[in-house]
């Protein structure tokens, strides 16, 4: 009796084990590819966590669905955690079927082989800016289409401006800022914030003085390279940009200049809501580049784009759910929640139409430029780290921008051969 | 991957103490069956290979639980380390194999020296200070004053608090303009220290906030050894008119030895694969100044936009190693002790 019991336990134990194994909930598995072409499940996987289902974003998934005669299941993730949730969900062969990505992951997905090409789907991007799709094509192809774009500016704080008899209307060039800078440190303020930090987000910063100078990603230490990190590391320098830039998000960044303290602060479409916030008069002012007129600033947004599926019948719906999100009328409706610019030209002139303040903004995101525009693709990536390990060990005074620029150029160069 | 190294660290130091329990387990099962039956029948060899099964059948449960999150993990990632992986190889699997390319190539990176050094430094420093600290509290507390069971209380809110917590705040109070500890130090007519900003202060700041972070840890395991010494060698030392000082020396330390032991193992384990602190604090810069293995390797797999499996694996793996040296240290010190 007792090893009748003994060996029956044993047995569970070997079921419960092998179980865990297995994986049992597997049985459970709800298999949103399993559904058949028409009707059924879609997925939707985006980057807008802070959207719950009784935001315009998600009724907007839902309508589009119920429009295509489908359910949408849609799922927020973190931008950060989403590039490498795609990447886990296309090895297990269960992508969703659109997935919305910030912009310079879209070269890194194609790469892999994880994304269909807009012809593949049918999908119109005729009336797409061409600088704003230029981020999803390599090789030709294009994969996908922008949601909407943002980009850098430099907000100014109106009243600092005033006592240091500053007029922002003035700043053309990097002599006209630097200049301006001068006169506010000498009014008693702080000049300009920014970020610096060691990852994408400052290279993101960075490269509108970059680009500004006229230098080329392909050749970080060219003399117009060096001439924009000396730009940034002389601010440092003379106190006109903060020591605490080395390690400020953009979010540190723009609170530092919500406290009230800096004439500017080099920042994002996004932070629009947040500027009728801080109690002060500001304004905004394109990034001004080396020669004069507005330099072009990194675009940051996301791209719909519709992931490989083995069951090619369901592309069908997936071209009228891209379709759906951006047509005109959605498009405007999904920018104006996400504080973004169109990416049609129709659609920014109805946006300057409503908020004369996004002139500005619209004008910047013309000049503006893909990270891994210029053919770069998956190179940009390996190109942006050398950068911001070289302003970093400029600022913190290790290298002087010219050796600075100089070793992240062998680096880069090295890594993208 | 990162993930794998973080669960794996701890994994390989406490590996091989979990096969050596299971193997125990095991003969104790076989002894204990195998030799009640052969007492009642001692010819029948086929009851005694089911004796075997059913023995192997309790011992299924532990041994899968091993293979599939220990063995298998650090098996991944072992494979990983020695694959060229991109990311189309990633998605469809067909990474070929490399050999020890990716541990060449970290070998070669101009990050690896930095990056040994300040992981050398850290654990080191950070230990030595969380032990030392910690054991003088634990001494403090162990005379059971009036209040003392609450400011010891007071001393674990380090550990109680979310890590992202407290390094959020360790960040905000070392800013360079705006925080707390250079206000201070202005109002003693000091410079101000570009804290976390500095290549010759950001390691230094880390370990200090690791060090306040570690002293908890130190001071409870030191302070339960504290108790298990008997107080009658105490009261004889008093009587033979040794000082407080000859005590701590000749009773405390010696006695509170194998705790010591422990207590340094797992800080050692802990204080390698540091991570969260140092990525909150510092990213591992400005330029790799404060980079260690735990942040270069996790640089390699999702600092960028393009992860580098291959490099961060071998990455990962340098610190299971290091991790595993000192673990059979441990376990040859302990040998020697029994």
């Amino acid at each position: 009796m007792t090893t009748t019991r003994g060996r029956l336990r044993a047995a569970a134990a070997l079921v419960i084990s092998a179980c865990l194994l297995t994986g049992c909930s597997k049985g459970a598995d709800t298999g949103d590819t399993g559904t058949g072409a028409a009707g059924g499940d879609y997925t939707i996987w985006d980057p807008y966590p802070q959207f719950d289902d009784s935001s315009d974003w998600v009724k907007l998934l839902t309508k589009c669905g119920t429009d295509a005669g489908v359910t949408v299941k849609r799922t927020g993730y973190d931008t950060t955690d989403l590039t490498n949730k795609a990447l886990l969900a296309a090895q297990q062969g269960n992508s969703p079927d659109v997935l919305i990505v910030d912009n310079p992951v879209v070269s890194t997905l194609a790469d892999a082989g994880v994304l269909t090409t807009t012809d593949e789907l049918k999908v119109d991007t005729a009336a797409v800016e061409p600088n704003l799709l230029a981020a999803g094509q390599i090789g030709g192809k294009t994969y996908g289409i922008p949601i909407g774009a943002n980009t850098l500016a430099l907000y100014y704080n109106k009243k600092i401006l005033d006592d240091a008899k500053v007029d922002p209307a003035a700043i053309k060039d990097w002599a006209g800022l630097t200049a301006a800078l001068e006169k506010v440190k000498a009014a008693g303020k702080k000049g300009i914030t920014f970020s610096a930090i060691g990852t994408e987000e400052g290279s993101f910063q960075f490269l509108p003085w970059f680009w500004g100078s006229g230098a080329n990603l392909t050749q970080l230490d060219s003399p117009q390279g060096v001439a924009s990190l000396e730009l940034w590391n002389g601010w440092l320098k003379n106190g006109y940009a903060p020591n605490s830039v080395l390690n400020n998000t953009q979010t540190t960044s723009w609170q530092e200049f919500a406290a009230g303290d800096f004439a500017f602060s080099e920042n994002g479409t996004w932070q629009l809501a947040n500027a009728k916030k801080t109690g002060f008069e500001y304004g905004i002012i394109p990034i001004p580049s080396q020669a004069g007129g507005t330099a072009p600033a990194p675009t940051g947004g996301e791209f719909v784009t519709a992931p490989v599926q083995t069951e090619t019948a369901r592309y069908a719906v997936t071209e009228k759910l891209i379709g759906c999100l951006s047509s005109s009328d959605n498009a405007l409706t999904t920018d104006t929640t996400l504080s973004y610019i169109a990416a049609t030209e129709a659609v920014q002139q109805k946006q300057v139409a409503a908020n004369p303040e996004l002139t500005v903004w619209v004008q910047a995101v013309k000049a503006a430029k893909g990270r891994t525009s210029d053919d770069l693709g998956t190179k940009y990536p390996k190109i942006s780290q050398p950068l911001w390990t070289a302003f970093q060990a400029a600022l913190s005074g290790s290298a002087s921008p010219a050796d600075a620029l100089k070793t992240a150029q062998t680096t880069a160069a090295a890594a993208t051969k | 991957m990162a993930h794998d190294v973080s669960a794996g660290v701890p994994a390989s130091a406490s590996a091989p103490a979990g096969a050596a329990a299971g193997a125990r387990a095991a003969e104790a099962v076989r002894g204990r069956g195998g030799g009640g039956r052969r007492g009642r029948d001692p010819g029948r060899p086929a009851r005694r290979g089911r004796g075997h099964w059913t023995a192997w059948a309790f011992l299924a449960p532990i041994v899968i639980y091993l293979l599939a999150f220990y063995a298998y993990p650090l098996y991944r990632n072992l494979d990983l380390s020695l694959r060229h992986y991109t990311v189309r190889s990633f998605v469809q699997g067909n990474a070929p194999f490399s050999g020890l390319d990716n541990y060449r190539d970290v070998f070669a990176d101009p990050a690896f020296g930095p990056a040994l050094l300040h992981t050398l430094t850290f654990t080191v420093v950070s230990i030595a200070f969380q032990f030392a600290i910690g054991l003088a509290l634990a001494v403090f507390f162990a005379q059971n004053f009036r209040l003392s069971a609450t400011l010891r209380a007071l001393f674990l809110v380090p550990w109680l608090l979310p890590l992202i917590v407290s390094a959020s705040t360790w960040t905000w109070m070392l800013n360079s303009d705006s925080g707390i500890v250079n206000y201070a130090l202005e109002l003693m007519h000091v410079d101000p220290v570009n804290w976390l900003t500095s290549p010759d202060w950001a390691l230094t700041s880390v370990i200090i906030a690791n060090i306040w972070i570690g002293i908890p840890f130190n001071l409870v395991v030191l302070y339960s050894g504290l108790q298990a010494i008997p107080a009658e060698v105490y009261e004889a030392a008093s009587i033979d008119g040794a000082t407080s000082w000859q005590r701590f020396w000749r009773i405390t330390f010696p006695l509170l030895r194998p705790v010591s032991a422990i207590t340094l193992l797992l800080g050692l384990v802990y204080t390698l694969k540091v991570f969260d602190l140092i990525w909150i604090m510092t990213k591992g810069g400005p330029a790799d100044a404060s980079i260690t293995f735990a942040t270069w390797s996790y640089r390699f797999s999702f600092g960028s936009l393009l992860p580098e499996f291959g490099p961060g694996a071998a990455v990962g793996n340098l610190l299971i190693v290091m991790a595993l040296f000192f673990g059979l240290l441990y376990i040859r010190f302990q040998r020697r002790q029994a």
